[in-house]
């Protein structure tokens, strides 16, 4: 299966990245030859197999709810790439 | 060099008994941190104050023989949170990073006593076979300089084989503790998927990753794995299965009379070079002569593992890395003037493009109209390739294969074709898809390149004691890699 330079794009925005035009073709042929690859599995027929999504067989294990402050704001604030000291600033979304 | 060459397991004695200061043993350490790391480029960050201040107040304090660890200097991967401690990925849109806590195993180690050098180099979210996707530069094998030191975690194999410190945690998400484990010829162990905690680790594919012991020895895996071993209640898929004592356990291990070894022929013939083949034959010649059976058994769908792995893991991959979007930390572009544009900014200069690539290829495999197709097609696969080691399993204790096709391969050979660089884990993939642990063990240096080879032993669910039980019988009767000689 091909996927073509506009394919690409469109990956691309749904992944929130933006690429340069040169590299929408290096990804097309990549994305092309990885995913041909993996066409690989329809040799084999799987129609009656359960998924296997996780390794683990117990069933999700929830604990109490229960609330802990473990970190001060500033603890948390201190890696936001902007803040004012009580919340994390953005570019205005209206 | 004296103390720094020694394994864990014997400068924790060393330590215990006082025979050397905690301040001498960090300072050695620093000494050849200081001398090795302008080639290697194994370590992102160094703490070396920190760590003389620490080595100082354990030394005024005396040994504490309820830490198995006292003492002990370590490094950790740069994917594994460390409190007030840079956390990078080796990538750039963390470049800042600094977690206000600490990962479990982190705070188990440091109950343990162990002294934290530094945080290790990597492939770029843990996402690579070589070490050279790192926004840090690549690291280098100590072994030869021209060559990679295997991947994702690299930094910790080269680091730990070229004695920085005495240990490291890596991850292994499809091979990344074990591949480069053998490409640097020492000890390193994927245990059980949920025998370590995973609080903490900056997520790649979660139903994969797993944390664990990359050391000098079998002994020292063991005592490293006790330690972080354990439920979690931070990590709901850590097991609740108590953990045995995996030390003591090894005191028993004399031969390896009644011990079935199985032996996957579709291991055993593919690519597989004549050096490695040859190196791995001699190993299981050793553990036949010291009494252990070797079975044939069946992995059939082996041929199918890296199509499964990779269509899984970069589906979880898309998943897990849309939280870097430069709201809340991380990298953010400061020209974009509205929030989808800072997002796109933000991603596109901070990200790596090996991370690109399987951002974007997990996306596709995830979305409308795909996802029946390869997703949970390979969802499918994966339970066929894990049933295949569960029947195999039933007919052997161990199942042995060797860690790669060929010993560690040239910087930049692989570099520029990702699908060839994908096909090198052919030999790790599968175990990660199945859940189960697995040891890298270092069997000898191949005859043409001169470098270490590995070999994989890998065992039932929870069954790491029987693996280093084994393992430490068969280390003790190999000749052992040795130190390297490129630096």
């Amino acid at each position: 299966m091909s996927i073509s330079k506009e394919d690409v794009a469109k990956i691309a925005t749904l992944s929130r990245l933006s690429l340069e035009e040169n590299k929408l073709d290096q990804f097309a042929g990549q994305l092309s030859s990885i995913i041909e690859y993996m066409q690989k599995l329809n040799e084999l027929e799987t129609t009656d197999v359960e998924p296997l999504y996780s390794p683990v067989d117990q069933t999700t294990v929830l604990r109490e709810d229960v609330v802990e402050k473990k970190f001060t704001r500033e603890e948390l604030l201190a890696n936001a790439p902007e803040d004012d000291g009580q919340y994390l600033i953005v570019p205005r979304i209206i | 060099m004296e103390l720094a060459i020694k394994n864990l397991t014997q400068i924790r004695d060393i330590l215990l008994r006082r025979e050397a200061s905690v301040k001498e043993v960090v300072t050695e350490c620093l000494q050849v941190i200081e001398k090795t790391e302008p080639q290697l480029n194994a370590l992102i960050t160094t703490c070396a104050e920190q760590a003389l201040e620490q080595a100082k107040q354990m030394d005024n304090q005396g040994p504490d023989p309820d830490k198995p660890l006292w003492g002990v200097p370590i490094v950790i991967k740069d994917v594994i949170a460390t409190k007030g401690l840079r956390t990078t990925c080796a990538s750039k849109i963390l470049e800042n990073f600094t977690p206000c806590y600490d990962a479990t195993l982190v705070e188990k180690l440091k109950q343990a006593g162990s002294i934290i050098l530094g945080k290790t180099n990597m492939d770029e979210f843990a996402m690579g076979s070589s070490t050279e996707n790192s926004a840090f530069g690549p690291t280098k094998n100590p072994w030869d300089l021209t060559r990679v030191p295997g991947g994702s975690s690299g930094g910790s194999a080269a680091s730990v084989a070229a004695a920085q410190a005495f240990a490291s945690i890596g991850t292994d998400t499809g091979g990344s503790i074990r591949q480069p484990s053998g490409f640097c010829g020492i000890v390193g162990l994927k245990p059980t998927y949920g025998r370590v905690s995973r609080f903490g680790l900056i997520a790649y594919g979660s139903s994969l990753d797993q944390a664990g012991p990359m050391t000098r020895s079998v002994q020292d895996a063991a005592l490293m794995l006790q330690v972080i071993a354990g439920h979690d209640p931070k990590d709901s898929t850590s097991s609740q299965k108590d953990v045995p004592d995996y030390v003591q356990s090894l005191q028993k291990a004399n031969d390896l009379k009644g011990i079935r070894l199985g032996y996957p022929s579709e291991y055993w013939r593919e690519g597989l070079s004549p050096e490695v083949k040859d190196c791995c034959e001699q190993a299981l010649n050793k553990a036949k002569e010291l009494g252990a059976e070797i079975v044939p058994i069946n992995l059939k769908h082996t041929p199918y593992a890296i199509a499964t792995y990779y269509i899984i893991a970069m589906a979880e991959a898309s998943s897990n890395l849309a939280r870097y979007d430069g709201v809340r930390f991380g990298y953010r572009d400061k020209d974009a003037t509205e929030l989808i544009e800072m997002y796109l900014r933000s991603r596109s200069k901070g990200f790596g493009e090996e991370v690109k690539r399987r951002i974007m290829l997990g996306t596709y495999v995830l979305s409308a109209g795909y996802y029946d197709a390869y997703y949970k097609k390979a969802a499918q696969v994966r339970r066929l390739i894990r049933q295949d080691y569960l029947d195999a399993l039933k007919n052997c204790d161990l199942i042995c294969a060797p860690v790669a096709p060929t010993t560690a391969f040239r910087l930049g050979e692989n570099i520029d074709d990702p699908l060839q660089m994908y096909l090198t884990d052919i030999f790790t993939i599968s175990l990660n898809l199945s859940g189960l642990p697995g040891l890298t063990l270092p069997v000898g240096l191949g005859q043409e390149t001169n470098m270490p080879v590995g070999m994989q032993f890998f065992g039932p669910a929870f069954g790491e004691e029987i693996i280093f039980r084994v393992c430490h019988v068969l280390e003790q009767a190999l000749p052992g890699p040795g130190y390297p000689l490129g630096i």
